[in-house]
């Protein structure tokens, strides 16, 4: 009795089932998914991502920021993200479409990102935190990326780009030394670091599609709730 | 009834010193010998990079400052590394060696072709090792469990195609006229592992699908890999060892087979829980969740058939170092698989998804469970290619305790962490800070760095251990099995 084709079989069924349901069937259904044209905005949403921001994300890949921030904001009532501002309405799958790669994240060691750039569009205060964490988040577990910045000798005239660094910590205690420029020295971001703030300031889904506007399963079973009574009456 | 009973018997892999001649056994260990130590010192090596690693970005954790300017060593990417090195270094190679010297011991065939294998290992070891310098330096392609950029792709790819002809070869040409249900489970393995891995490149790599497609593909299949390639693999491995070493047959036919089919159907929609409360399709994580819960299924299956076949014989637990390895990792895998169901739970998931407690979950699985397992099936396994024992019974015992303590502290400390880091999150009106919560969680990493630590001491007493018994002679009188303490009266069957 030899069952090798019949065991065969089943196994060859079992994973084609899911690979028929989960990536098959919604690779037909929102695969193809378009950006939408607004009239009165008279733009394309999602707008498309400048240059400078793609090599961002190029960036944030290689150096693994997704192990700790997510990119994704879950609907109202479901988690508190909304609550915490980090998005305005739940992400959608429209909002993805421009992105080669998709960076959704299964971690929140550090706040979800998605909309970074709607809540701190400041470059200054993102160059502050990737160069030293402890300057503007103090306590915080994020890595330093001093190796994004280049600390050189100034020759001729300062760089505009040069970097401010304030003397302390929020709590007092000095900057360690070797992070600060000496007399004559300056700290300057590299492409790297100017790319990823660029990518991370271009993060923001701000633009309200049709599909967004109906998330909020709560609110809609609470708005019949109480319309339920009033047709009791009649 | 009958004839079930028969069959049963016949499967057994326990009885087949009377059915096989030890002589055949020992002839086909032999012809497994040159790559299966290949496979295994590669495991081995890869094993204790892995753990440098990983103790690397533990200590980053709570401490970010450690090794801060090194941008080889920054978190993302040696986090990356020591997820890579575990399952593609360390987990697959032992995997390939454990599968393939089953194989060969089930189908009742001398391996045939070594040079295949040696082949394969060479670019399997080759492009891992590509891999993970590509992480290091910065090519990482930041997609979960697909990290190594895609110039390694082929290599892996090749090393094995390599692997699935020989395991074929190797089933098709054996003696033995039944299939025994380890067999299911490592063929079954060995058919879907480039299944996941060739569409999980081409829709994410090469031809990326668009939006969040790219994350149905990538949960799919990242928990198929731990669900329909480890999982089978550990559980082939326990369904051997534990009627082999206790000398009796597996308490159920039955069970075995409605374990490998539910398994098998249920198992491979579970992944997309991993997406609960994203922007995908509602339907898929309902049907995703639905899965996770039937997977309680195979899970309480498998383990009422492992449960009691170990029944009555619990006393060779002080004896045996593969039992002791195989029954933890059999039990692991029951608590693991059963948590995992309940993360798919929607409410319970709103308050484990995002945190530590995933990574607990997660090393419940490879760790407490796969990787025990290996280690079990490996302190069975050398002194029969090597043909001598295990050269220190104090060193195996140090093994066991350093890494089982070591991983109970790990999950304990990641679960409880990862639980309060769920709640604060959810709870912006007493914790509107963030940086707060991240301060709630940082004695529940420091305390997985000392677990890690522990785990480590294990390792290493492992290493030793291996590389002596590689170099040390053979005796030259017949020798003893190396167990925890001698058995006055009772016989471990070998």
């Amino acid at each position: 009795m030899n069952r090798a084709p019949l065991i065969f079989l089943g196994v060859f069924l079992a994973l084609a089932f899911s690979w028929t349901g989960i990536v098959l069937t919604n690779q037909v259904a929102y695969g193809n998914l378009t950006p939408i044209y607004d009239d009165a905005e008279e733009k394309i949403f999602p707008e498309a991502t400048p240059g400078v921001a793609q090599r961002g994300q190029l960036v944030y890949q290689d150096l693994g920021c997704i192990y700790c921030h997510t990119q994704q904001v879950r609907r109202l009532g479901y988690g508190s993200d909304i609550e915490r501002g980090w998005g305005e309405r739940q992400s959608v799958p429209r909002d993805y479409i421009r992105e080669k790669r998709v960076l959704l994240g299964t971690m929140r060691t550090g706040p979800d990102l998605r909309n970074i750039g709607a809540r701190q569009a400041d470059s200054t205060w993102h160059l502050l935190h990737l160069y030293d964490p402890q300057i503007t988040s103090q306590g915080s577990v994020m890595p330093p990326y001093r190796f994004l910045f280049e600390m050189r000798k100034i020759v001729g005239e300062a760089s505009p780009d040069a970097m401010n660094l304030p003397s302390s910590y929020v709590d007092g205690t000095p900057l360690p030394p070797h992070s600060v420029p000496t007399e004559g020295y300056e700290l300057v971001p590299t492409e790297r670091a100017k790319s990823l703030v660029a990518y991370l300031i271009n993060l923001k889904d701000t633009y309200a599609y049709p599909e967004t506007f109906n998330v909020f399963p709560e609110e809609e079973a609470e708005a019949e709730q109480s319309e339920a009574p009033a047709e009791e009456g009649h | 009834m009958a004839s079930a009973l028969r069959i049963a018997q016949s499967l057994d892999p326990s009885t087949s010193p009377t059915s096989v001649s030890r002589a055949e056994l020992s002839e086909i260990d032999a012809s497994t010998k040159a790559p299966a130590l290949f496979f295994l010192i590669s495991s081995v090596l890869w094993l204790l990079a892995g753990t440098a690693f990983a103790l690397i970005s533990s200590f980053k954790m709570h401490t970010p400052e450690f090794l801060g300017d090194y941008e080889w060593l920054t978190f993302g990417r040696v986090r990356t590394a020591h997820l890579n090195t575990v399952i593609y270094g360390w987990s697959v190679n032992a995997a390939f060696a454990v599968a393939f010297w089953l194989m060969a011991r089930l189908s009742r065939s001398v391996l045939r072709h070594p040079t295949l294998l040696f082949v394969a290992g060479a670019f399997w070891n080759i492009g891992v090792s590509i891999g993970i310098f590509g992480i290091l330096r910065g090519d990482s392609t930041s997609i979960e469990w697909l990290e190594m950029p895609s110039y390694v792709t082929p290599l892996l790819f090749v090393a094995y195609a390599l692997i699935g002809a020989w395991a074929i070869i190797t089933f098709r040409f054996g003696k033995s006229k039944h299939i025994y249900v380890s067999q299911w489970y490592i063929l079954a393995a060995l058919f879907w592992f480039p299944w996941l891995y060739s569409i999980a490149q081409i829709m994410m790599i090469f031809e990326p699908a668009r939006g969040t497609v790219q994350a149905l593909v990538n949960w799919w299949f990242a928990h198929n890999i731990l669900g329909l390639w480890f999982t089978p693999i550990g559980l082939a491995a326990v369904y051997y060892f534990l009627p082999k070493v206790l000398g009796k047959p597996i308490h159920s036919y039955y069970l075995s087979v409605l374990g490998f089919w539910s398994l098998a159907f249920f198992y491979n929609w579970a992944g997309v829980h991993h997406l609960i409360g994203g922007p995908v399709p509602a339907w898929v994580l309902s049907a995703g969740i639905a899965a996770s819960f039937m997977m309680v299924v195979p899970v309480i299956v498998t383990s009422i058939n492992h449960h009691m076949t170990m029944v009555g014989s619990f006393s060779a637990l002080k004896y045996s170092p593969t039992l002791r390895f195989i029954v933890f990792g059999a039990v692991s895998y029951t608590l693991t698989s059963l948590q995992g169901s309940s993360m798919a739970i929607r409410s319970w998931s709103e308050v484990t998804h995002f945190t530590h407690y995933t990574i607990g979950h997660a090393h419940w699985g490879m760790y407490a469970f796969f990787t025990m397992v290996m280690f079990g099936s490996i302190y069975y396994i050398m002194p029969r290619l090597m043909l001598k024992e295990w050269p220190s019974a104090a060193l195996i015992s140090t093994h066991f305790w350093a890494t089982s303590i070591g991983i109970i502290i790990y999950v304990a400390a990641l679960s409880i962490g990862g639980v309060l880091q769920g709640l604060a999150l959810n709870d912006v009106e007493n914790y509107p800070v963030f940086m707060d919560i991240v301060e709630l969680t940082k004695k529940y990493l420091l305390s997985r760095s000392y677990a890690g630590i522990l785990i480590t001491v294990g390792h290493l007493a492992f290493a030793v251990n291996f590389a002596w018994m590689l170099i040390a002679p053979r005796a030259k009188s017949s020798t003893a099995p190396t167990l925890f303490r001698n058995p006055s009266s009772m016989v471990i069957t070998r």
